[in-house]
């Protein structure tokens, strides 16, 4: 009975993965603040006792301000990186994408730390802005990966027809690599944003008094009673993250389809 | 009246020699051909015309215009690239009509010319179709609508045809020529088919390590090409050894004494040892015991390969180091020999091209 086993120990890892994040929504709307079984009765109140909280509305600002200009930032820095390795061969090239790449399998710890160093060394004061520059290091090697697949897959004919046709370098890229790209450049973007917006550690160490949401979640922990309201923003964060995953990876495959190309490249 | 002039043009990419001091001149109304094998050159002296690349040495003109450092969208000139760049997010009818957005056309002009360059391609009616749901072959004739519809003096064509099955590029090579012909316009046509070269084209230059080893009509280029290089490339050559005589003839091995007018000796009759070529229709067998008029050296046959409409045979002949290819229509009735059987083989000296020895 192979099949069998095998069945067993795929149900018992996706029980491993998933029934952690399954109890979230559960204690959330149990009308208790002990987080035991068994179940009191179904409530709204932490959800709705979330929106008082004024220190947490700022730490949800803080943090979706820093994803936005984090995911924008990577993005373009993305793009630019994606184009130069798929059009042009220069010396160093390898060495060069992989330094680049490098902060994806880097302990988050070591960067955090060493940023930390750096900026007060540099006499920076903590804020959001060394929140942000942690965060486009390390989103920029996803935006990559994600931009990478969309770029080798575009024919560098394409970009010289328009040219050939009218168009400047410049209209050239415009008019025909970024319409081509785009679903690449949505992906990026929302796989950054994702990123940065639930980052603990590296915002746990820069952020100084402009804590995200993250820190700010660790920082209630050390409160029993508000653990309920704790379950009920980790339950919307799991929602909004996975959906904008699954949007993003959605753009992206739609996008291939309409081009008529292969799937190749992407995360999921 | 000269459209096309090149002068002396170099090209190197690092320490790659790709165009080696090329002059070439190309008529207007022209049909030109850039034939060679893969990594000759003849890709980047089309995407220089194009001006994808710059000439390293050298000068380009077209139309009288220098074309030293004038982008590929201000040169008259348009390309069909050989992956036919369709661009996958438009339709047929913006495809075609991306050339015009900076004409200042109104909506309807742009319309009308659009149609009329889809009916030049056969695809009328074709305007509103995805560009991605195209076969292969409406592909192609997208990209030459897209490419004629700004009018160019030149159209560039990188292999345009080698992504087609067979029956299908002998149909789009007929309807290049007919569509140059109805648009006057020059082409320009890069490719490695041999055949493709000498059905289509006015004149055709022939490459080899970046540089021009011959350039001539078709009839001349497979009837008296230029080098032994030139002459293995275009179509099936046999070669036997051949000595000069002093005189003006050659002596050929298992063939026999031949003199030989200027044309047929490209490189001149040196002294010592020689090379002479003839192509394997201008060789022939006495079948049914008809003799066509020529010499005749008897010998025996080796191989055979029957094509349908042809036989080709091997024939060995004393005196020759090598068999001889010789082909034979095969006509209604006609005597097809057997491996082994005694052939008389029939030549013609004026046939034969005469190469130092390689």
């Amino acid at each position: 009975m192979r099949g069998g086993w095998l069945g067993a120990y795929a149900l018992a890892y996706v029980v491993f993965l998933y029934a952690p994040i399954a109890l979230l929504p559960l204690f959330a709307f149990n009308d208790s603040t002990v987080i035991a079984f068994p179940l009191t009765g179904f409530t709204t109140r932490w959800f709705t006792e979330l929106t008082a909280v004024g220190a947490l509305h700022d730490a949800a600002v803080n943090s979706v301000v820093i994803a936005v200009v984090t995911a924008v930032l990577a993005t373009t820095l993305g793009v630019c990186a994606a184009r130069a390795a798929s059009r042009h061969r220069f010396p160093g090239r390898g060495p060069i994408m992989g330094a680049i790449m490098l902060p994806l399998v880097l302990p988050e710890i070591i960067v955090a730390v060493a940023l930390l160093v750096v900026f007060l060394a540099l006499g920076l004061s903590l804020s959001m802005l060394t929140v942000i520059a942690g965060h486009v290091l390390i989103c920029t090697p996803f935006a990559i990966a994600v931009l990478n697949g969309a770029f080798q897959n575009l024919d560098p004919a394409m970009e010289e027809a328009a040219r050939d046709l009218g168009e400047t370098r410049f209209s050239a890229f415009r008019s025909v690599t970024l319409p081509l790209v785009a679903p690449g450049i949505v992906s990026a973007l929302l796989i950054s944003f994702t990123i940065s917006l639930d980052e603990f550690i590296i915002a746990f160490f820069l952020s100084g008094s402009d804590p995200t949401l993250p820190v700010y979640l660790w920082g209630q922990l050390r409160f029993p009673q508000r653990i309920p309201v704790v379950m009920a923003l980790g339950t919307i964060l799991v929602v909004l993250s996975v959906a904008l995953i699954a949007s993003a990876e959605l753009l992206r495959r739609r996008g291939l389809a309409r081009a008529g190309m292969a799937q190749r490249g992407g995360v999921l | 009246m000269t459209l096309i002039a090149l002068s002396g043009v170099q090209k190197w990419f690092g320490g790659y020699h790709a165009l080696r001091s090329v002059d070439l001149s190309i008529a207007e109304g022209e049909f030109f051909s850039l034939l060679g094998p893969s990594g000759c050159g003849k890709t980047t002296l089309l995407r220089t015309i194009a001006g994808f690349e710059a000439p390293s040495e050298g000068s380009l003109r077209i139309d009288g215009a220098d074309m030293a450092g004038v982008p590929p969208n201000r040169r008259p000139t348009n390309m069909v690239f050989q992956s036919y760049a369709i661009f996958p997010h438009l339709s047929v009818a913006e495809n075609v009509a991306f050339g015009l957005r900076r004409s200042g056309l109104s909506r309807a002009e742009r319309d009308a010319k659009v149609e009329e360059a889809l009916g030049m391609v056969g695809l009328s009616g074709y305007g509103e179709r995805a560009s991605h749901a195209l076969s292969g072959g409406q592909r192609q004739r997208v990209a030459l609508a897209r490419a004629l519809i700004l009018q160019p003096k030149v159209l560039l064509l990188d292999e345009p045809l080698s992504a087609l099955d067979r029956k299908l590029r002998e149909q789009m090579q007929m309807e290049l020529r007919r569509l140059q012909r109805s648009v006057g316009i020059t082409f320009v046509l890069v490719t490695h088919d041999q055949e493709e070269a000498l059905i289509l084209s006015d004149r055709v230059a022939v490459m080899f390590e970046g540089a021009i080893a011959q350039l001539a009509a078709p009839q001349t280029l497979y009837a008296r090409p230029a080098t032994r290089q030139v002459a293995e490339f275009i179509g099936v050559m046999n070669f036997l050894p051949a000595r000069s005589d002093g005189n003006g003839g050659v002596e050929v091995a298992g063939l026999g004494h031949a003199e030989i007018a200027p044309d047929q000796a490209p490189e001149g009759l040196a002294a010592g040892d020689l090379e002479a070529g003839m192509r394997p229709e201008t060789l022939s067998l006495v079948l049914d015991g008809a003799e066509p008029p020529g010499r005749v050296v008897e010998g025996r046959i080796e191989e055979r390969a029957y094509y349908g409409d042809m036989t080709y045979y091997e024939v060995s002949l004393p005196g020759s180091p090598r068999p001889l290819t010789v082909s034979m229509k095969n006509l209604m009735g006609r005597e097809v020999l057997e491996r082994g059987a005694k052939a008389s083989l029939v030549w013609d000296p004026r046939a034969l091209v005469v190469f130092p020895a390689g």
